[in-house]
């Protein structure tokens, strides 16, 4: 029997195997971001040790981050307060730290791929569950808590079981106006956000193959979404290319050894997984979600569904997420009012997103009736937007870029949808209060988003299409 | 650093009988912005707990004086959504050391057993008879044994056995920390880097 992809990525880093137990397992890179590791640090400092690799970790801050005038002191003095911390417990342990207004700086999932930190064949990990983005490039990605932070940074080891193995497999051509991030909220419509739990999934296929590095970040991104442990993509000449000749992509001789191993890196044929399911590219429309959780989403023209069509354990969860929306069963989701549209984050918050949010309001102009909050991922990202006169073009059609970071995503920084109001997001979540405190988030591509920043209500992109 | 230790527990419950409890409900991103572990209790389930003035939520179950107890009883799929070990220290600081749910995300299951608190994943037909018969009387009674792991309601006898990895059971009997392990065995992990060099 063959081994998966994540057997060979998981057993190659296993140190050592605890009878009964889990393993412990060796981590290649270790990102870090000023929320999830105070505590950590501190517990480093509390037993008097030193970190123990600190090469092998990068810092940035993201999450509290304002997205305008980042020159400035930060405002909130618990948010400037972490992101001090940080600064000073990566200087005093000698780790890499892309600060406030570092051209390196921001959303730590997308600086880690876009600096070529992110490699095929790597253990991955971060003290944020959306490391699973990661995994489009072959690696082993996943969240941790701040617990594992501590480990990783005292020993560069954590300590997990094994997961399961699931196989997700999509076939076809994708309908026009259907994009990454409609895909992954397809599969998570139909296996629901406690499907992938226990799992760790290889995501697979050629409309999977078929997609740029950034939409399979997009996909395995929202991973977690599923519960799954991580999800990745088997490395192809598409990842190579996006790798070659980043800052810290392997070089000369070195870059073909590391070639020559993340040729090898994808499941043999005979490899068995506990589970597999297959889709069609096909039955995939432009998505959006109505509920409060990311499996709560179905195709942009179709209805809530109706309460008695709703499975009898899942009812009460069902009409506590509606009502909290504000929405009926049955109800059409096109024509919805929006009043904030927000694109950015580790899901849809690079420049391929930009661009695409740009082309399609390109002539257009922003809905009267909605802010929109424009985030871009990372400096390099803003960067790149200005060199492509992606501003000058946002701001023709009434929209502003803004600067990296979290942002709406999660509401830590100003960046708050005010209570009972509707948000068309490109990000993960949906939960309830995510993007500040009664806040009503549809979780969506940056097209059906783009959709809905010129329109001022749901619309089916594809409508506005030529 | 030892951890709390964990051997056995009888208690009354708290019920919460919502399924897809994220851990944006049990504390909310705008309250993570501490850098120590304490006091994140004071905000578990804020948004539910309180309202937009700050007033406790009157029939909220951590407002509702009829319920008590340091175990906590919630809906399937307990703990989805975001890796914030902070989910699992407002709970334990609140004063819970146990949460029973029929199925708990992955994160939020790690993050709970690093800290001393419990995670017991009971059957959809145990979870239901634990709910009603807290409903029925608040002040239901229920043994957690983690030597033999066993769940029992005391008043009707009912009792399952949970899982647990026996290695986790070790540390929370007797309040070893793996970090204290992983230093222990630092050589095998530099013998580990020496090997993948070569």
């Amino acid at each position: 029997m063959g081994n998966t992809l994540f057997d060979k990525v998981w057993d190659s880093h296993v140190v050592t195997q605890i009878e009964g137990g889990p393993s412990v397992v060796y981590i290649d890179r270790h990102l870090i971001h000023e929320v999830t590791s105070p505590q950590a640090f501190a517990g480093i400092g509390h037993r008097g040790i030193q970190v123990f690799r600190p090469e092998n970790t990068v810092a940035t801050p993201d999450h509290n981050v304002p997205t305008l005038n980042q020159h400035l002191p930060i405002q909130d003095q618990l948010s400037a307060m972490q992101v001090k911390t940080l600064a000073q417990n990566t200087e005093k342990y000698g780790i890499t730290h892309y600060g406030l207004g570092h051209p390196y700086q921001g959303v730590v999932h997308v600086v880690g791929p876009e600096l070529g930190l992110t490699q095929p064949g790597m253990t991955i990990v971060c003290g944020d569950s959306h490391t699973s983005t990661h995994g489009a490039f072959g690696s082993v990605a996943f969240g941790i808590g701040t617990s594992e932070v501590e480990m990783v940074l005292a020993s560069q080891c954590i300590m997990q079981p094994k997961p399961k193995k699931m196989r997700i497999t999509v076939d076809g051509e994708l309908q026009k106006g259907v994009q990454a991030k409609d895909i992954i909220l397809y599969i998570i419509s139909k296996i629901s956000t406690s499907g992938g739990t226990g799992y760790f999934v290889e995501f697979a296929g050629s409309a999977i193959r078929n997609l740029t590095m950034e939409g399979r970040m997009t996909v395995c991104n929202m991973s977690i979404e599923m519960g799954a442990r991580g999800g990745h993509i088997a490395p192809d000449d598409v990842t190579f290319e996006y790798i070659k000749g980043r800052e810290f992509a392997p070089k000369g001789k070195d870059w073909e050894k590391k070639l020559a191993y993340w040729k090898t890196l994808k499941s043999d044929d005979d490899a068995v997984f506990d589970l597999e399911l297959k889709y069609e590219a096909s039955d995939i429309e432009p998505m959006i979600t109505y509920g409060t959780n990311p499996g709560m989403g179905i195709g942009i023209t179709g209805s809530i569904p109706r309460v008695e069509s709703v499975d009898e354990s899942t009812k009460a969860t069902y009409l506590k997420s509606l009502k909290y929306m504000g929405f009926e069963a049955g109800t059409p989701m096109v024509g919805k009012e929006v009043n904030y549209v927000f694109v950015g984050s580790c899901t849809n918050g690079r420049i391929e997103d930009l661009r695409a949010f740009t082309q399609f309001v390109k002539g257009k102009k922003k809905a009267e009736n909605v802010v929109a909050w424009i985030v871009p991922g990372s400096r390099q990202v803003e960067k790149q937007a200005k060199e492509e006169g992606l501003d000058k073009l946002l701001e023709e059609a009434g929209f502003e870029l803004r600067q990296p970071g979290c942002s709406a995503c999660l509401a830590m920084n100003d960046d708050k949808v005010p209570e009972g109001l509707y948000s068309v997001s490109t990000t993960n979540r949906n939960f309830e209060g995510r993007q500040g405190p009664g806040s009503r988030t549809m979780l969506a591509s940056p097209i059906t988003a783009a959709a809905a920043a010129v329109t001022g209500k749901v619309t089916d992109p594809r409508d506005l299409m030529y | 650093m030892p951890i709390d230790k964990f051997i056995s527990l009888r208690s009354a419950c708290v019920p919460l009988p919502v399924e897809n409890v994220d851990t944006d409900q049990i504390i909310p991103a705008r309250f993570l912005k501490a850098t120590t572990r304490d006091g994140f209790g004071d905000n578990l389930f804020r948004d539910w707990r309180y309202d937009k003035q700050n007033q406790p939520v009157a029939d909220f179950i951590l407002n509702d004086p009829k319920y008590s107890g340091r175990i906590l009883v919630g809906g399937k799929n307990f703990g989805s959504g975001s890796s914030r070990e902070h989910a699992a220290w407002a709970i334990h600081d609140f004063g819970f050391k146990v949460v029973v749910s029929s199925f708990f995300a992955d994160i939020f299951k790690n993050n709970a057993l690093n800290n001393g608190l419990l995670p017991v994943q009971v059957s959809e037909k145990f979870l239901a008879a634990l709910f009603s018969a807290i409903g029925k009387n608040p002040a239901t009674e229920v043994e957690v044994d983690l030597e033999t792991q066993t769940i029992t309601l005391l008043e009707t006898g009912d009792s399952e056995s949970f899982d647990i990895n026996p290695y986790k059971k070790k540390c929370l009997i007797n309040g070893y920390d793996d970090i204290d392990y992983l230093l222990s065995i630092k050589d095998k992990i530099e013998a580990f880097e020496t090997g993948r060099e070569n």
